[in-house]
């Protein structure tokens, strides 16, 4: 599954780093450092800290292949492909 | 046809092409199908892969911690188009609204969005650059090349330029363990984004986590062994610097030369458009259906004095994409302009830097919050008496509050005591700005004049 965070908006709330430390690590106090493509075990985890984030910086494709309408990135649509 | 016919005929069956497969063209793709685009969709992109995210390769892929290959940008939606990859769009035929590509074959199109963006510039002496173990770093395969070289334990990697690349590649270095010198030209590490009472800030955070940092100083050649692989540096103070790799971070140019006589308005400081993305041609007339997105395009900005402003930003990327995507296929009055404040980010030797707005026009600096010496801290930049900017150490969360600053055009110093306001914010300090007529290795944001087909930006070494 492949993810970005759009680090503009990213504040450092560290919510994912949280709930998905496999695929998100804090670099430091605020700097956020991501692995680009997560594996599909990883999907729940990934499901939970995209919802998390307090400002909604992550956007994954792929996260639920079947809801199509509003996965990732809070509002975004992410059908997958 | 009338204007509205037209338009819906170019929505339903239309042909779009987009020269530029990375990430504002994609976005941009995305965005034509979100607005309900039906007709084709045609990406062109030089390098064989699909669009993949940049700011990780000076990073994470550095430190091991991401694999070069594995960046590839998530999809919003299916863009639904025809992928040209790895071959390179070598001329526009604006009469014939077609795109020349370099396996003889033309793409026809009614609409068209150029997002070619920038390449390094690279080392100046060619045989120097050609030698074993010299680096730029831009791409997937040269991160990933970057990255197995960094791996073999080097004796000591030698990074020219110190802007943000630059300075991040070196963080990286220090990170694992490398030796790492870096050479800038300017007195201190980022002066070109953020001038010198942060650069210095930069040059001891350096200093502090063991890089040999040499500023005011000037790369004169490069030496290779019998081998042809690079063994040392040569610097305008007469030191000589052992190194086995070479990271060149010189800043970057612009992909324009495909478009030297197709009579649009692209030079090297890239495309001159309106606020709604339209290509000027050579002329200083706009263009009706080529539109430009992403680092290679110069539009004016209404809160920066409607300069042209040029930004090497991952978020403008984005926003001028969706921009010029919905404007392709809008009618004059939906159409709407690119009017993103300037953000970017960096994270280096475990702090994170991010700005607002446009610092280098900064005149003075004042430390709202925190303390230089703690690298914690807002420093809000001001101009003829307003805010124009704002840069945090760790302290990103002040962010939006300075970009509501500088979008209402706030009065500088700001009238009110901040949280956390330390003796540093009492009193403004002059920003410390290079003199803009000499050249350095070029600032991440540049800010121009009208002529997008002036030719005399050029990288010329110093004495």
């Amino acid at each position: 599954m492949r993810l970005v965070v759009d680090l503009n908006r990213c504040q450092g709330y560290a919510q994912c780093a949280f709930l998905a430390h496999d695929v998100f690590t804090m670099h430091g106090d605020e700097a956020l450092l991501y692995n680009p493509q997560a594996d599909a075990g990883q999907r729940e985890q990934l499901r939970r800290a995209a919802a998390a984030c307090p400002v909604q910086a992550i956007l994954v494709e792929g996260l639920d292949e079947t809801a199509g309408a509003h996965p990732a990135h809070g509002e975004e649509a992410s059908r997958g492909r | 046809m009338d204007g509205d016919r037209q338009l819906e005929w170019l929505r339903r069956e239309g042909r779009i092409v987009i020269v530029g497969a990375s990430l504002a063209g994609l976005r941009a793709a995305e965005t034509l199908r979100e607005e309900g685009f039906a007709g084709s969709l045609t990406l062109i992109g030089d390098e064989p892969y699909e669009p993949y995210d940049r700011p990780p390769l000076s990073k994470q892929v550095l430190l091991g911690k991401a694999a070069a290959d594995r960046t590839a940008l998530p999809r919003r939606r299916d863009p639904d188009a025809q992928w040209r990859l790895g071959v390179a769009a070598t001329g526009l035929d604006m009469a014939a609204r077609r795109v020349q590509l370099a396996d003889g074959d033309e793409v026809a199109y009614d609409r068209l969005l150029i997002a070619t963006g920038v390449r390094p510039r690279p080392w100046p002496n060619q045989s120097e650059a050609e030698l074993d173990g010299v680096f730029v770093l831009r791409t997937r395969d040269e991160a990933a090349r970057l990255h197995s070289r960094l791996a073999q334990g080097p004796r000591r990697v030698l990074v020219i330029g110190a802007g943000f690349t630059g300075s991040e590649i070196a963080s990286a270095c220090r990170e694992r363990g490398i030796a790492v010198t870096v050479a800038e030209r300017a007195a201190a590490p980022l002066v070109g984004a953020l001038g010198g009472v942060i650069g210095d800030v930069a040059a001891q955070m350096q200093r502090e986590q063991g890089v040999d940092l040499r500023c005011g100083v000037m790369v004169t050649s490069l030496e290779g062994d019998s081998a042809g692989r690079v063994r040392s540096a040569h610097l305008s103070d007469g030191a000589a610097v052992e190194a086995d790799i070479v990271v060149v971070s010189l800043g970057a140019t612009r992909n324009t030369e495909w478009l030297a006589r197709s009579g649009l308005g692209a030079g090297p400081r890239g495309i001159a458009c309106d606020a709604g993305c339209r290509a000027f041609d050579i002329r200083g007339i706009v263009t009706d259906d080529v539109f430009v997105a992403g680092d290679v395009a110069r539009s004016p900005h209404p809160l920066f004095g409607y300069q042209f402003l040029s930004l090497e930003h991952w978020g403008n990327a984005v926003s001028q994409a969706e921009i010029a995507a919905h404007n392709m296929v809008s009618a004059g009055a939906d159409r709407r302009p690119h009017m993103w404040v300037p953000a970017f980010w960096s994270s280096q030797f475990g702090v994170n830097i991010k700005s607002v707005g446009v610092p280098s026009m900064g005149e003075e600096i004042l430390i709202s919050q925190g303390a230089l010496a703690e690298r914690r801290f807002t420093g809000v930049y001001g101009y003829q008496g307003r805010v124009i900017g704002a840069v945090t150490f760790d302290n990103a969360r002040w962010l939006p509050f300075y970009q509501r600053q500088i979008e209402s055009t706030a009065p500088f110093p700001p009238p009110f005591p901040t949280l956390d306001m330390r003796s540093d914010g009492q009193r403004p300090l002059p920003a410390d700005f290079p003199d803009p007529s000499v050249p350095t290795h070029g600032p991440t944001v540049t800010l121009g004049g009208y002529s997008p087909a002036d030719r005399r930006m050029v990288f010329t070494p110093g004495r």
